[in-house]
């Protein structure tokens, strides 16, 4: 039973990432013969393509994608805690409700960024009910904020359906007991809710970090390609491959393979190496309840 | 009765062909002829469908199917090149923008082609060339035209200065309009606005011997232009998120007195459906410039034989009856894309049509090619960034204007 796993693993992870590599140290495609025709074949460049790594637009994108991988995770816990506690009452309309809460995900991301492309256009609703004449769309601070609220609206349900499977395995006596010792409700969510529901709620942050460290639909289709102020890795890599430079790119992703890879392993290893094993068998059993 | 006509048209003109097509078939190896499949755009799709129809009538073994490519020009751009690092036969005939026929050519994902172009506006048929061969030919065209309110404004301006001195008279007594928008978001519409600006300074992005020329003068003034235009609200600020269609609303709405836009935008404004307030009250002019009419852009696509086709005989004659004399005739009939063809823009019965033929004509003419390069998505890009950080007023004329001429350096070589 392992060896086809390892084949098909093998097949759809480590060949694309070993072919990334070797592009990333080669250059092709670039020179010109004397008639004008590009000549055929690709050059050992050595390192020549990761120099771009070092230089402005590469770190400008980088810090874009930390910044909005920071601040969207932020909030959508913060939100996707609290739709998934409302979510969790028993009340009527609760089914409806629930359906509302995860529509923003159903959502394809590309249509939802050409969705908050029409509120924030420079006549759109945004401006309209907020009774200004900012310029959402066009390069500048205003364009991160757009991608934050626009990204924090498509996920947090994501983040709050997760939660709501965790919540839904703390068993009932849990609660009858620190009711009977004379909880307070505040009391009752950081010492029992948060603690037990905490396991799932990783899991959340672990998916939305992986996600936000590789956004690319949102900024292109909402603010556009080539924006200072929101690009990001992918948007940077997609960038390069379009204009052809495919050694560069392949170089930007392997950089982004490696930051995403360190990012998660930090993760892993500072909140429970267990973490993944034990909550699948949870998460598994709650999503069946969910259903 | 029209509709019969072209028809009749297409079927005399596809007979033709076969004859003459099938002299040719004797020397031909038999394998180049065959199915073919023509990679589209989705504009017009319905009169292209047609030609293809007429094509198909008259072919009966060398079908062609059409395939629609994406809708932006820049995930056109992405298909085929995907399609050609693999050698995919998947397309016989491709439509390219006019600004990619260098690159394609240059990495022989495209064939040269021996076709007459006499026919055709010169300016046309320059876009469909490198280093002095043809590899394409002009299907389409289009140049940037003025748009402009002709209830409000009784001459349209030739100058710059004109359009602002017009302006300053007519705008006061108006709520909510401003001056002058264009493309200015930044994407291929900012490269094609600011070599219009230059172009209707006097000057080109390039010069002949395709070195750039962005710290001349005709270059500065352009750049000025816009970058004042910015600054003094002459071109209102959310210009700078306007592609065609941002800005094309906003005239219809009224918000704009003139408007730099393709010839696709007179049909959408001339609606009496209730989405255009302007209909019935604009025309279309050539562009102005510093000292006189300006120089438009030219835009456009062409048609091309992939060089991976499995039936390169039965694509070469599909190339030519497309961009036959009848067939582009027929098409301008039902779709009011800028053909390249000059009988056209001659016809009475088409002037009537379409009243702004001869200010296009005009203005294609007069127009200036994008410039030319095997990298020309590196070329763009290094335009769009200099361009932005101008009109924007994050970085001074001067800067920006040598920023860009130092960076367009090494991707022309």
């Amino acid at each position: 039973m392992l060896s086809p796993t390892m084949v098909v693993l093998a097949l759809v992870v480590f060949y694309p990432l070993v072919a990334a590599l070797r592009e990333s140290f080669y250059e092709s495609g670039q020179r010109l013969d004397a008639d004008g025709f590009v000549v055929e074949g690709e050059w050992f460049a050595g390192l020549a393509n990761y120099a771009g790594v070092a230089q402005q637009r590469f770190m400008n994108a980088a810090l874009n994608t930390t910044l909005f991988t920071v601040v969207t995770v932020a909030l959508e816990v913060v939100l996707g805690v609290a739709m998934a506690l409302i979510m969790q009452r028993a009340f009527r309309g609760r089914a409806l409700l629930r359906a509302g809460i995860l529509i923003p995900w159903a959502v394809p991301t590309a249509v939802a960024g050409l969705m908050w492309k029409w509120i924030f256009q420079a006549d759109g609703v945004a401006n309209a009910l907020l009774g200004t004449e900012i310029l959402w769309t066009a390069d500048g601070a205003w364009a991160k904020l757009a991608v934050i609220v626009a990204d924090t609206w498509k996920t947090a349900p994501f983040v709050g359906l997760l939660v709501l499977a965790g919540l839904q395995i703390i068993p009932a006596d849990v609660y009858e007991a620190a009711r009977v010792d004379g909880a307070t409700p505040r009391q009752t969510f950081w010492r029992v809710t948060l603690p037990l529901v905490r396991p799932a709620l990783l899991v959340a942050v672990l998916f939305r970090l992986m996600d936000a460290l590789r956004v690319f639909d949102l900024p292109y289709v909402l603010v556009g390609p080539r924006k200072q102020s929101v690009e990001t890795l992918s948007g940077l890599i997609w960038d390069e491959a379009t204009r052809v430079h495919y050694g560069p790119a392949s170089a930007y992703g392997t950089a982004l393979f490696g930051y995403i890879a360190v990012i998660a392993f930090v993760f892993v290893k500072l909140l429970g190496a267990d973490l993944l094993g034990d909550v699948r068998a949870r998460r598994r059993e709650g999503s069946a309840r969910v259903a | 009765m029209k509709a019969l006509h072209v028809t009749t048209a297409a079927l005399a003109l596809g007979a033709s062909l076969v004859a003459c097509g099938s002299a040719e078939e004797q020397q031909a190896p038999a394998q180049e002829r065959g199915p073919i499949t023509f990679l589209g755009g989705k504009f017009e799709a319905e009169s292209v469908q047609k030609i293809v129809d007429a094509w198909n009538a008259a072919h009966p073994d060398e079908k062609a199917t059409v395939v629609l490519l994406p809708e932006s020009a820049d995930e056109q751009r992405r298909k085929l090149i995907q399609n050609a690092q693999t050698k995919s036969a998947a397309g016989d005939v491709i439509l390219i923008d006019a600004v990619w026929t260098s690159e394609f050519a240059a990495n022989r994902w495209v064939d040269e082609l021996t076709l007459d172009t006499s026919g055709f506006l010169p300016t046309t048929v320059e876009t469909a060339k490198y280093r002095d061969k043809l590899y394409a030919m002009p299907v389409f065209t289009g140049t940037g035209l003025l748009y402009y309110r002709t209830d409000l404004v009784e001459q349209p301006p030739k100058t710059w200065a004109e359009m602002r001195r017009i302006c300053d008279e007519v705008l006061p007594e108006q709520r909510d309009m401003s001056c002058y928008g264009g493309q200015f978001d930044k994407y291929e519409g900012l490269t094609v606005n600011f070599s219009e600006a230059v172009a209707s300074a006097g000057g080109e992005l390039l010069d002949a011997s395709g070195q750039p020329q962005l710290t001349g003068e005709p270059a500065k003034q352009a750049a000025t232009f816009l970058a004042d235009g910015f600054k003094s609200g002459m071109i209102p600020k959310e210009a700078i998120t306007y592609k065609e269609e941002e800005g094309r609303v906003a005239f219809q709405e009224g918000k704009l007195l003139f408007y730099r836009n393709w010839a696709y935008g007179y049909e959408a404004a001339q609606k009496t459906d209730g989405s255009s307030k302007v209909h019935g009250k604009f025309d279309v002019a050539p562009i102005p410039g510093l000292t006189g009419p300006g120089a438009g852009t030219l835009g456009g696509n062409n048609l091309a034989l992939s060089a991976f086709s499995q039936h390169k005989q039965s694509a070469r004659d599909f190339i030519a009856f497309m961009t036959s004399a009848a067939q582009i005739k027929a098409f301008a009939q039902t779709s009011s894309m800028p053909v390249p063809l000059t009988a056209v823009y001659e016809d009475p019965a088409m002037i009537e049509k379409y009243p702004y033929l001869p200010a296009l004509k005009e203005g294609i003419l007069a127009a200036k090619p994008r410039p030319k390069a095997v990298r020309y998505g590196d070329v763009t890009a290094a335009i769009q960034e200099s361009a932005y950080a101008i009109v924007t007023g994050a970085k001074p004329v001067d800067q920006g204007l040598s920023e860009l001429q130092s960076a367009l350096g090494p991707l022309l070589k």
